[in-house]
């Protein structure tokens, strides 16, 4: 109502004079199909809500670039990616249902207010049937909310909390990306195999709910291998220097130190333990160690050589070897000249599923999409065999453990894959404590 | 004791930024009477000249190398520098090893440059504006410079580590009487804290023992009668502003080995900093520097296991806490004249 | 009319209008056409243009007349969503309860800061309200999860008491907030040709509620307790020696406009139940600074005019991404196209922030006096007629 100007004025009555013969109200457009948005013309919006501003905006825009690649190839340019190794062929590259896929873009600022008002502007205005992408939990969950309010699907894209698919899950949205729990229990074993059985570990970590969940998972899973946890200590959001927080660690008679933490915390707590020369220090007649149960390609590059030697897991690396994966960084690194990153990849394959899962249901209805995506099992998209759980909505694939490389041999040459963690073994139960809380309630159609 | 003694030492590292960063923030108000919001993204160039120049030691030409093969299965592209070229491999290596510390000679200039140009260009303008006009405008600067800068790096933060002599730490401890390996402290930070102490000492003595500072300070105390005197007061304001342009990026090119590097560590310092300059008194260069140091210490203190054991999340809030302390206690904060920025 | 003079009484009126037709005049442009992307009237976007207005004219109620400069006034915001969330768990989804509560918490919370804030002036007050909000955003974030939801915001859930409502619809869902059974989400679409205008139930109840809030605003700046106000500002010394004692009254100034933020928070929780501790983030508190003086400090429409333009930036510039652009100059030779988006694309879309910058920059530099000196000077450059055009008709500086 501010910007009522004359011109746009002018603009409207000529508009209302034109158009008075056709005044007639009509509904919600969604009102006449059953469900939110519903597609009526030849193409279909799908809303993509990355951050562009803000820390994590790098890979906000690393996940752009896989969405617009896979756009292309729904609607049948390019090589087609991982279309072609997807085990479902439901996918024709002729768009979703034969409607060509177009998109629009939102910021979400990693902040879960700015994200729900940009996923609520594609919803409402620009008629986006599908909301997909995210850089963290909080963001995720809280989109998450919002679509299963508005009635469309949420294709999750990186986020890591056990809430996502736990306290918070919701019946409309979709995790592909793995967890903290899966983390803790694939790390678990390299690192007693590395490390020993008897050690005495430390944590620091992010004073919020990633922080807790991941802490939570790390801790038990190496509980659970003999290690002692002599300490954790709660780190603020907005710290950027972790000095205080690292010299009580050369106090304490602890020799790993575990950092719970992401994005710039992650950077800057892992450069402060190298600086205070962490690596060196022989405690117990041991190494002394750092673990940091998140590993990211973009951290790892804003963290430099302090990552070398250092475990951590990860939901992908585009050093795999499988046909997937081969065949997704050849047409990202054509495209755009540099591998993917994990949080490119995590978003390719919720855009293929949600195709593909609309196409096998034979309907854009998120009742309908859903029910698609509920216990289907794939593999092909860089992961091995998947399974999306109906329990949770969430991905039950191999975890990668990798290792920062010693001697990298390009800028993106960063992680070195250390082992697959078959699936069995990063398997829980729906109702596993850490995921206590919570239902996943009944998918909704919206208006 | 001895964890006592490193908090200590934490503290007056991380005093030492926000201490640099205020004094130029003080310098600006005392002079200008100006609150510049931009500070911060002073401090954020400061830290990407250092970004800039190893960037541009290492600037490379490729060479294809057939024996190796790239992601996608091409021939290897190897990116030499040119500074190999010129000085040989090993001298070049050395070169880009100790690039921050030659971003210093760097940044001096560019900074001096930046901040005349924003007082002639901009801020001058502003002199007579209401303060809340010159959060705007300078708010809106900050928010354009990190845009700027963003564009140009990206989001992420760039590693630019400190040269290799520097790796590694120093046995404080073996110096005061402690055993070997007690108290241990990286040789960067000492010399960022020790670099710190130099550049306040040497703003002081440039203000307490030239003419040029003297009036300054005049200035600073009263600018009209200064003026009446038929000094060009004006001038001198200009290139104080030069100077506290230069005094945060230097604190910003030093800050780079501490931590990468990012766009927005400008705006991450731009909230403390205030905070220490309001907690120092408005307009006082000495309390500037100690609420700096006393921030910082205190915020160390605050982040240890057994006060947070005592009171949870105290290391979130410690640093507002204390100021809400101190400004209930001392109504123009530690060391603030009467009648400034008060109204 | 309403105890207003006759220009205030136009002025609320005009808003009055301009909100109710709102949907028409934010979406000017056809569907589909490639100006379609900066219409503004979907429901959501405007909300927040009268819900942040509330909390613009609030916060000028305590800047533009006290002089008093809060920097933490994002706090009483986000208090009074967590406030209404918690009232959508346990009472029941009507918004009524909720937004009540939201006002009076944040209050309280706004007694109890200024209070202790009011003991200080200039800019030292504004350090310790900052204080005060940065406190309050660190610890929801992070000790005071189980209250607030921390990291992923407040939010209802299936297992939520309700005591006088229920706790899951018949599907299964979480039930929406609403004012005795008019959900605040449900729309009503007419189409006029190629015209679509959303006529939004949320959208209409903030609406009414705006124009409440800017009516009281009135009749507090016209008020002999206005005047007092204004008198704190001039000159707090000489109002000292005429022995009147101004702390009472800036701190009901304070209380006032905080229960203006605490009611914006409550509208925002209702229309989208969902409480997060960014609000309460410094940024926040320095976005409604930045809307009062970008509108105009102390002028009765400009703050409202100032909320609308940021939001308005952040929502719809932001979208516009190069695939757009490139759309839009199809047009042009290929060469001449690339060439005008990639000197374009660094202001749209991921560079919104560097275009809020700039505009900041811009307005400051030549409208010391905000958008509505702005609208001001376009008066006189058009002369009398235009004089009664809604921004100018509104100018009332305060001093």
């Amino acid at each position: 109502m501010s910007k009522g100007n004359l011109t746009r004025r002018g603009v409207l009555k000529t508009g209302a004079v034109a158009g008075a013969g056709l005044v007639l109200p009509t509904y919600l457009r969604a009102q006449e199909s059953g469900f939110t948005n519903a597609p009526t013309g030849s193409t279909v919006t799908l809303g993509f809500n990355v951050p562009q501003s803000g820390p994590y905006a790098d890979e906000g825009a690393d996940q752009l670039r896989a969405y617009e690649l896979a756009v292309e190839h729904l609607n049948g340019e390019g090589d087609g990616g991982m279309m072609n190794t997807f085990s479902s062929k439901a996918l024709q590259g002729n768009g979703i249902l034969g409607k060509k896929v177009e998109y629009v873009t939102g910021d979400t600022q990693t902040k879960s207010d700015a994200a729900r008002a940009s996923a609520k502007s594609m919803i409402e205005k620009d008629g986006a049937i599908m909301i997909t992408g995210g850089s963290s939990s909080g963001v995720a969950v809280a989109v998450q909310a919002l679509c299963q309010e508005a009635g469309v699907i949420f294709m999750a894209g990186l986020t890591h909390s056990n809430d996502t698919t736990g306290k918070d899950k919701r019946a409309n949205g979709f995790r592909h990306f793995f967890n903290s729990y899966m983390s803790g229990a694939a790390l678990a074993p390299v690192l007693a195999a590395n490390y020993g059985t008897d050690r005495k570990a430390y944590h620091l970590t992010a004073d919020y709910n990633w922080g807790y969940t991941t802490e939570e998972a790390v801790r038990t899973s190496t509980e659970a291998m003999g290690w002692e946890t002599v300490g954790t200590v709660l780190t603020p959001l907005t710290q950027t220097d972790f000095s205080s927080y690292i010299t009580p660690v050369l106090q304490s008679d602890a020799d790993v130190l575990v950092l719970n933490h992401y994005g710039g915390n992650m950077v800057n707590s892992l450069t402060n333990a190298v600086q205070f020369g962490l690596r060196d220090r022989v405690v117990n007649g041991k190494n002394f160690e750092i673990v940091v149960p998140l590993y990211s390609r973009l951290m790892a590059k804003g963290a430099g050589a302090n990552v070398k030697g250092i475990f951590g897991s990860t939901n992908w690396h585009w050093s795999l070897q499988d046909d997937g994966s081969k065949a997704f960084v050849q047409s990202f690194g054509t495209k755009y000249g540099f591998p993917p990153s994990q949080a490119a990849h995590t978003v390719y394959c919720q855009m293929m599923l949600y195709a593909d899962a609309v196409e096998r249901a034979g309907s854009f209805a998120p009742c309908a999409v859903a029910e698609a995506l509920e216990g289907f099992e794939f593999d092909g998209l860089g992961n091995g065999p998947t399974l999306y759980r109906a329990e949770d909505h969430q991905c039950f694939k191999d975890v990668l453990v990798v290792r920062g490389k010693e001697n990298p041999t390009s800028e993106f040459d960063l992680l070195e894959v250390v082992e697959v963690t078959p699936v069995d073994q990063v398997t829980y139960a729906p109702d596993h404590p850490q995921f206590a809380g919570g239902a996943l309630g009944t998918c909704n159609n919206g208006a | 004791m001895d964890a006592i003694i490193l908090q200590i030492l934490n503290g007056l590292d991380k005093g030492s930024a926000y201490a640099l960063i205020a004094l130029g923030l003080t310098l600006i108000f005392g002079t200008l009477g100006v609150v510049n919001f931009a500070h911060g993204a002073l401090f954020m160039i400061g830290a990407f000249c250092a970004v800039t120049l190893s960037k541009l030691l290492t600037l490379s030409h490729t060479v294809i190398d057939e024996t190796r093969t790239d992601f996608l299965g091409n021939p290897l592209k190897v990116e030499v520098p040119y500074v190999y070229d010129v000085f040989g491999q090993t001298t070049g290596d050395a070169i880009i090893d100790w690039a921050v510390p030659l971003s210093i000679f760097f940044a001096i200039p560019v900074m001096i440059l930046i901040g005349v140009i924003m007082e002639r260009g901009l801020i001058k303008h502003f002199y007579k504006r209401p303060h809340a006009d010159q959060i705007l405008v300078t708010f809106g600067l900050a928010i354009v410079l990190q845009e700027i800068i963003k564009y140009y790096y990206g989001a992420n933060p760039i590693p630019t580590p400190a040269p290799e002599a520097f790796v590694g730490s120093f046995d404080f401890g073996a110096l005061i009487g402690f055993e070997a390996g007690q108290i241990i402290y990286p040789y960067w930070r000492l010399v960022y804290f020790a670099f710190a102490a130099i550049i306040i000492g040497a703003v002081f003595a440039f203000l307490q023992f030239t003419t040029f500072g003297m009036v300054v300070r005049a200035g600073m105390a009263d600018r009209e009668t200064v003026g009446l005197l038929g000094i060009n007061i004006d001038k001198r304001f200009t290139i104080m502003f030069g100077l506290a342009a230069a005094v945060a990026g230097l604190a910003g090119v030093m800050y780079t080995p501490i931590n990468s590097p990012n766009y927005h560590m400008g705006m991450d310092f731009l909230v403390l900093s205030f905070v220490v300059v309001v907690v120092g008194g408005m307009g006082s260069l000495p309390g500037a520097v100690l609420a700096g140091f006393l921030l910082g210490i205190l915020e160390s203190f605050a982040s240890m296991r057994e006060v947070i054991d005592i009171i949870p999340g105290i290391n979130q809030v410690v640093i507002y806490l204390v100021a809400i302390i101190i400004l209930l206690t001392r109504p123009r904060g530690l060391m603030g004249r009467k009648g400034v920025m008060e109204d | 009319m309403f105890g207003l003079d006759k220009k205030d009484a136009s002025l609320l009126l005009i808003v009055a209008v301009l909100v109710a037709f709102a949907p028409f005049l934010l979406n000017p442009f056809p569907e589909g056409s490639a100006m379609a992307q900066f219409n503004a009237g979907y429901p959501d976007l405007m909300q927040r243009f009268v819900i942040f207005g509330i909390f613009a004219i609030g916060f000028n109620i305590l800047f533009g007349l006290t002089g008093y400069l809060s920097f933490g006034h994002a706090a009483f915001l986000g208090v009074g969503s967590y406030a209404a969330v918690w009232m959508f768990k346990l009472l029941s989804m009507n918004v009524l309860p909720a937004i009540i509560l939201a006002v009076i918490t944040a209050g309280i919370f706004a007694l109890i800061i200024g209070y202790v804030s009011l003991r200080r002036s200039g800019i030292y007050f504004s350090i310790l309200t900052l204080a005060f909000a940065q406190m309050s955003f660190a610890l929801a974030y992070s000790v005071l999860t189980p209250i607030t939801g921390g990291e992923t915001g407040l939010q209802l859930a299936l297992d939520d008491p309700r005591i006088f409502g229920s706790s899951t619809t018949a599907e299964g869902n979480i039930p929406v907030p609403g004012f005795f059974g008019l959900e605040m989400r449900d729309s009503t679409e007419l189409v006029l040709g190629n015209w679509v205008f959303t006529f939004n139930v949320g959208y209409y109840f903030a609406a009414i509620i705006m124009l409440a809030a800017f009516y009281l605003s009135i009749r507090i700046f016209r008020s002999p307790f206005g005047m007092m106000l204004r008198a704190i500002k001039s000159n707090q010394q000489r109002l000292n020696y005429t022995g009147l004692n101004p702390r009472p009254y800036t701190l009901a100034a304070f209380v006032i406009s905080g229960m203006y933020a605490g009611l914006a928070g409550g509208l925002m929780a209702s229309m989208d139940p969902l409480a997060g501790a960014e609000r309460m983030f410094w940024t926040a508190s320095g976005e409604v600074v930045l809307m009062t003086i970008l509108g105009g400090v102390g002028t009765l429409i400009g703050p409202v005019l100032g909320a609308g333009l940021i939001k308005y930036m952040e929502n719809i510039i932001s979208k516009i991404n190069a695939d757009i652009l490139h759309t839009w100059f199809a047009f042009l030779p290929d060469g001449l196209e690339d060439l005008v988006v990639t000197m374009i694309y660094p202001f749209i879309g991921k560079g919104w922030h560097l275009t809020l910058g700039i505009v900041f920059m811009l307005v400051v530099i030549f409208l010391p006096g905000g958008l509505v000196q702005g609208g001001q000077k376009l008066a006189g450059l058009f002369g009398r007629k235009k004089a009664s055009q809604p921004k100018n008709a509104t100018t009332e500086p305060a001093e």
